[in-house]
């Protein structure tokens, strides 16, 4: 059974003091309803995700007490995708018709951090100061551009075009934009990465509304058809994250293989796909995962950074919404905002940032601690 | 003032050549650090301890120049931290260790160098000993 979704709702990214997650969520889900034009009781089920929220299902208070089935999911950055996933499995399980996914969030402002114990690492991996994501971040790019040729100024021009985009985008955290000599001038964090080349943990939600395909012009007269929604976990042999040591065997990250397994279920291939949102949790991200996705080879992407490709005017547009550098990481919401701005953009209702030619097909990435990756393709 | 090391088991302590203790899979053969009671490979619960070689070469690095959250950073912080290099070293030819590197220079590290294993102070315990623990610095 095909899957439609038929409302998105964001609450901005950024920091609102005195605003809790639960509240975010409920706004978010508000707006979603809104847009789809359906009510809250008319949703017969839902999936909240969240990192600092034990309870996502808690913003039934705020909502109206209807009892619906309403499951929690964490999985990590790939969190929404994991929510997404579910709720439109259950479409297709033919249980229910009419359901949302929710992701929330409240972080506090630093690097993310946590009980090396609860990821399956000693103690003292954390306590030597090794158990920092920003860190694998570092060596992962570094590697990258000395095997594949990317300069550093590639990476700041995926900064200052992600921050040049959230400029565009009312519901982004950075709104100003900067210059590739300040983005590379910024004090050093993990080398070759700079303190502007990182997104910052911060605050927001997203909902998305989904239904059976066939239901679709119910509620909306364009529906997008959420063509596939896949999640994985790492192989042995993948360079990730919290690895106190790695087999000298290697293979792909699950960014690949959520990537391929999401194309073969859609029967679509990355020469399709005409709007993309990709994990830039740090710049050399987006970089990386450009070639993990399939959209080019590895050392491709100077060129196309060169030759503006990646903009929203280019040939691939990527993270037209700012991604994750301008819009900052609420986890449990991060995944569904790159929905939204994908629904949004094929329904041409993206505003300034409207992708021009009418784009029909989009995808989104997420990739997380401990190796975990989310992938959906969304189509007309 | 004696020195301790970091945490029992990770490396051969007291010794005048230390070596890291790792564990190898008698199923597949797999080799993993630290010492770990089940293979990531196949699965198997009969693994063995397995000292691992002194030198190798490095595989990929970056600088840590922030003072890790704390907890579970332990080291040093504010005007005391002093940036770090990190680093995967393959030894030989089995398995890559994630470490410590002496160095922190981008200019002075490069993908495939010779590095050798050293014991360093990392910081001192409430007892006032001295912390040690393994890293990794370029080999002569």
């Amino acid at each position: 059974m095909d899957v439609a979704i038929v409302g998105v709702g964001l609450h901005p990214f950024g920091r609102f003091p005195g605003v809790s997650g639960i509240e975010m969520g409920a706004i978010a889900i508000r707006r979603a309803l809104a847009d789809a034009g359906v009510e809250w009781r008319d949703i017969e089920f839902a999936f909240g995700g969240s990192y600092e929220v034990d309870n996502p299902d808690a913003v039934v208070a705020l909502l109206g007490l209807t009892g619906l089935p309403f499951t929690d999911v964490y999985n990590g950055c790939a969190t929404a995708a994991s929510a997404l996933t579910l709720a439109a499995d259950t479409i297709r399980l033919g249980d229910h018709g009419l359901g949302i996914a929710v992701g929330m969030d409240k972080h506090l402002p630093g690097a993310f951090s946590a009980d090396p114990r609860q990821y399956a690492c000693p103690l003292w991996y954390g306590e030597l100061g090794q158990f920092v994501t920003t860190k694998f971040f570092g060596m992962k790019i570094n590697k990258y551009m000395q095997d594949h040729g990317i300069s550093h100024s590639t990476l700041a021009k995926v900064v200052a075009k992600n921050l040049r985009n959230g400029a565009l985008n009312e519901n982004a955290f950075r709104r100003k934009p900067m210059t590739e000599e300040a983005i590379l001038g910024s004090p050093m964090l993990n080398y070759p990465l700079t303190q502007y080349m990182f997104c910052s943990p911060d605050e927001g939600a997203a909902a998305v509304v989904l239904c059976r395909a066939e239901d679709a012009r119910r509620y909306t007269d364009k529906p997008i058809y959420l063509r596939a929604t896949t999640v994985r976990t790492r192989r042995l042999g993948a360079f990730e994250v919290h690895s106190p040591w790695l087999p000298v065997e290697e293979t792909v990250g699950p960014t690949v293989d959520a990537s391929r397994a999401a194309f073969e279920r859609a029967g679509l291939g990355p020469e399709d796909v005409d709007v993309v949102q990709l994990q830039d949790a740090d710049a050399g991200a987006e970089i990386i995962h450009l070639a993990e996705n399939g959209f080019c080879c590895d050392g491709d992407q100077e060129a196309l950074v060169a030759d503006g490709a990646l903009e929203i005017g280019g040939s691939l547009p990527v993270n037209t919404d700012g991604g994750l550098l301008a819009n900052g990481e609420p986890i449990g919401a991060s995944g569904l905002r790159q929905v939204h701005e994908v629904v949004r953009q094929l329904r041409g209702q993206a505003g300034d940032r409207q992708v021009p030619g009418n784009p029909k097909v989009g995808y989104t990435q997420l990739y997380g601690a401990p190796g975990t990756a989310g992938v959906s393709i969304l189509s007309r | 003032m004696a020195p301790v090391p970091v945490a029992e088991g990770i490396f051969t302590w007291p010794s005048d050549e230390p070596q890291l203790i790792g564990s190898r899979c008698t199923s597949c053969q797999i080799v993993t650090f630290p010492v770990q009671a089940s293979c990531p490979r196949c699965a198997s619960t009969k693994m063995e301890a397995h000292l691992l070689a002194r030198r190798g070469r490095l595989w990929a690095w970056t600088t840590q120049e922030f003072p890790p959250p704390s907890p579970p950073y332990a080291g040093p912080t504010g005007d005391a931290f002093v940036p770090f290099g990190v680093g995967y070293v393959e030894l030989g030819g089995e398995v890559r260790v994630e470490t410590r590197l002496t160095v922190a220079d981008p200019e002075a590290l490069t993908e495939g160098m010779e590095m050798e294993l050293v014991l360093v102070p990392f910081r001192a315990d409430e007892d006032g000993d001295e912390v040690m623990t393994f890293a990794f610095r370029p080999a002569d």
